[in-house]
């Protein structure tokens, strides 16, 4: 057996049934091994592509997802996604070839010293010197991948490793470690601290995707209000009345008034990012705070935590919710049903009406996958989601380009490409006129397997949210933001990639598009052209507190505050 | 405040620079750092200084320990250790100031390692006030050059658990003292 015959039985071995990769030279014998192989390897047409195929691969099933490159240029393009992986915690096999090893270091063809140039964007990384540590390394980066706070692990292996012949044994799956589980203590003292609060409120992240029952049981049993972080939407369904939406600088009113009113703020599976927390000083002031998360490194990192729990988020909250019970706190939730009445006003017609009318043809089974702008902070605020990992966005990294090969991974894990088990799930694709042009090349991935994702465009002709930054805090010079003169004809394009393109500028053709857009057996693409200078808000300015918050676009309160005199 | 932190290694590919990536990544300011083989096979040991106020330390700390080829982090503040830096200096010397210059090392209890007509050079081990000390007091006769190794520490008292917290209490070596070290059976 060669070097790559034994990487390709040991991803077999561990369930692996899908690759998303590019060949080269330098990972050729892999490529010839993989002809004969039961893994399915889906040909993107840039490797950035492919590591967030992996990366929406990840999220939606909750395991592993693999993404394959050559040497130099293609180990590279492999970077943007893995430090997106990392920042949002998905569970990454990035395999990389390198040039032979008697010409590592040399300078050699396509070189690039990829387990250096990754190592602060992964986990862990590891080249393989010899043949018969193939199989061995490659069980221990997807153990590590996979284990505790999850990630992206590379492993480069030179082509002469790959050639090799080898005797050892292919690795089985290690037993999955046991959940983590909380100091009984602590989750006493945390516990009398909760049922003594007047103003309770959890807060749910990304790193409690598989804790929604505990979340819900928790929050029924002890009636305390919960907020979903932009990684956590779905954690808690958005139509149970005790949900409060999202914190942060996009976030709800009341989502940001209760952080900055609390006297108990439990966060679960978060990490307190600067896009959550604004002005670190100003957060939760008057709160005590309860920190679970697996990764101790984030107990203390940012906000002080009064007392933190190192733990699986679904154990700590199993155990917390033994030692709770109902919080009688009607006073705290008239002022939380207050703010929740508080929306900001929004034009008629617009990306938030057109992203509404898509989410409305939509089921809570659905899976939204976001790109990065003004198009993504409204999906996540408007659209409502009822279950965990039907949310795909770039939360941490805010890479741009993420949408289309993301929902592409997530349509290939369901199994939406081959008939398989995606039940009636459908993937829809919200991205910008400028993110999506960062990976559109990847609608012939899309062709190529016929991957039924629904993509829209919406399209508002510039950089939109860069453009808003630039009219608030730039006195309105709009500077490199502006697309409209260049922007492709996103229908034609479409059909460029023999790809169904639709196109609306207003809410009566766009009901009618939507309709024919999702009909379509197969991916198709929907532009929604819609005006220009829109903006997103509740707003919170870089640099400012939560409480600081802007609740409406003064644009509007601008008009108003006219209209009454 | 200054923390003095032992951190176990495995010796693999880049530790050190995985290590010392991370500091410069996270902004953690280090006043020395040595590396050297431990009485376990496979495992190094680093000594470290950072400069840092208390929830740094412990950030740093924290950080560390989540790299892989990291099996444990200790920071000395906690504890009661014992640390000593080696420097070697190499210090001008003329028949005027010879003896005054031998004076001075003696009270140090510093070896001369060599021995020229126009340098000496020697070696002197302590604590970081006793090295600073006697670089102060040669410096004045002409210090040519000098290289101190970095504060290398240890826990005080007989701490035996280690081991297990190290290295999974799969070390021979300490649970017998007097085995060749290294060598397992």
């Amino acid at each position: 057996m060669t070097g790559s015959e034994a990487l390709l039985k040991t991803l077999e071995a561990h369930g692996v049934r899908h690759i998303f990769g590019h060949p080269g030279g330098a990972i050729m014998p892999v490529y010839d091994a993989l002809y004969d192989s039961p893994i399915q390897h889906i040909l993107v047409r840039h490797e950035q592509g492919g590591g967030h195929a992996a990366e929406g691969y990840a999220r939606v099933t909750g395991g592993l997802g693999v993404c394959m490159a050559t040497s130099g240029p293609g180990a590279t393009n492999l970077v943007t996604a893995l430090a997106d992986a990392m920042l949002d915690s998905l569970p990454i096999l990035a395999i990389t070839g390198n040039v032979p090893s008697p010409l590592l270091g040399t300078d050699a063809f396509q070189e690039a010293d990829i387990t250096g140039i990754t190592m602060p964007i992964t986990k862990h990384n590891f080249l393989v010197r010899n043949a018969d540590d193939v199989s061995k390394t490659v069980a221990k980066a997807i153990a590590i991948a996979l284990e505790g706070r999850p990630g992206p692990v590379l492993v480069d292996i030179p082509k002469d490793v790959q050639q090799a012949q080898t005797n050892a044994p292919i690795e089985q799956p290690k037993t999955k470690p046991a959940r983590l589980e909380p100091n009984q203590a602590v989750i006493e003292k945390a516990a009398a601290l909760i049922q003594s609060a007047k103003q309770p409120v959890l807060m749910v992240g990304g790193g409690a995707c598989d804790a929604a029952p505990q979340i819900l049981e928790f929050a029924k049993k002890t009636g305390i209000p919960v907020i979903t972080t932009l990684m956590g939407l779905g954690n808690f369904p958005a139509s149970d009345p005790q949900w409060l939406g999202m914190p942060g600088m996009h976030g709800s009113v009341a989502s940001n008034r209760a952080i900055s009113q609390c006297d108990v703020l439990i966060g679960l599976g978060m990490r307190f990012d600067d896009r959550v927390t604004g002005k670190t000083s100003r957060f939760a002031k008057n709160a005590q705070i309860i920190h679970i998360d697996i990764d101790t490194a984030e107990h203390n990192k940012l906000i002080p935590a009064y007392i933190a729990v190192h733990a699986d988020s679904a154990a700590a909250l199993e155990a917390l919710t033994k030692h709770v019970s109902k919080l009688e706190t009607p006073d705290w939730w008239t002022k939380l049903e207050d703010w929740k009445a508080r929306q900001p006003k929004r034009p008629t017609w617009g990306a938030a009406e057109a992203i509404k009318m898509i989410s409305s043809q939509l089921s809570g089974a659905d899976i939204v996958v976001a790109d990065v702008g003004q198009h993504q902070m409204l999906t996540a605020q408007l659209h409502p989601f009822e279950q965990p990992r039907k949310w795909l966005n770039s939360g941490g990294a805010g890479t741009m380009g993420f949408c289309l090969p993301a929902a592409m991974g997530a349509a290939v894990a369901i199994g939406s490409h081959d008939g398989g088990d995606a039940k009636g799930v459908r993937v829809i694709g919200i991205a910008g006129d400028g993110s999506s042009q960062m990976t559109i090349q990847e609608l012939a991935t899309l062709r190529k397997y016929d991957i039924p994702v629904k993509f829209a465009v919406i399209n508002n002709g510039y950089l939109g949210m860069v453009r808003q930054w630039q009219e608030m805090f730039h006195s309105r010079r709009y500077s490199e933001v502006y697309l409209e003169d260049s922007n492709p004809d996103f229908p034609i394009l479409a059909s460029a990639y023999r790809i169904p393109g639709f196109a609306a500028d207003n809410a009566a053709d766009l009901e009618k598009c939507i309709r024919q857009w999702l009909e379509v057996d197969g991916p198709a693409v929907l532009e929604v052209r819609v005006p220009q200078e829109a903006n997103v808000f509740p707003m919170v300015p870089a640099g400012k507190g939560l409480d600081e918050m802007l609740d409406d676009d003064p644009k509007f309160l601008e008009a108003r505050e006219l209209a009454k005199v | 405040m200054k923390h003095i932190f032992s951190a176990f290694l495995r010796d693999e590919p880049r530790v050190l620079t995985r290590v010392t990536s991370l500091f410069a990544r996270r902004g953690y300011n280090i006043d020395s750092l040595s590396v050297g083989a431990t009485e376990e096979r496979g495992i190094s040991r680093m000594t470290f200084i950072a400069e840092a106020p208390e929830h740094m330390a412990d950030q740093i700390q924290r950080q560390l320990e989540k790299l892989e080829d990291v099996l444990k982090v200790i920071n000395h503040a906690d504890e009661k250790f014992v640390d000593r830096e080696l420097v070697l200096l190499k210090v001008r010397v003329s028949p005027e100031t010879r003896l005054e210059i031998r004076m001075i090392a003696e009270d140090f209890r510093a070896r001369n390692v060599d021995v020229g007509s126009k340098s000496y050079v020697f070696e002197v081990t302590g604590d970081e006030g006793k090295i600073t000390a006697f670089i102060q007091q040669m410096r004045p006769f002409g210090i040519i050059e000098t290289m101190r190794t970095g504060r290398v520490a240890l826990s005080r008292g007989s701490n035996a658990d280690i081991a297990s917290q190290v290295y999974g209490g799969e070390s021979t070596a300490l649970e017998h003292p007097l085995s060749d070290v290294g060598v397992r059976a």
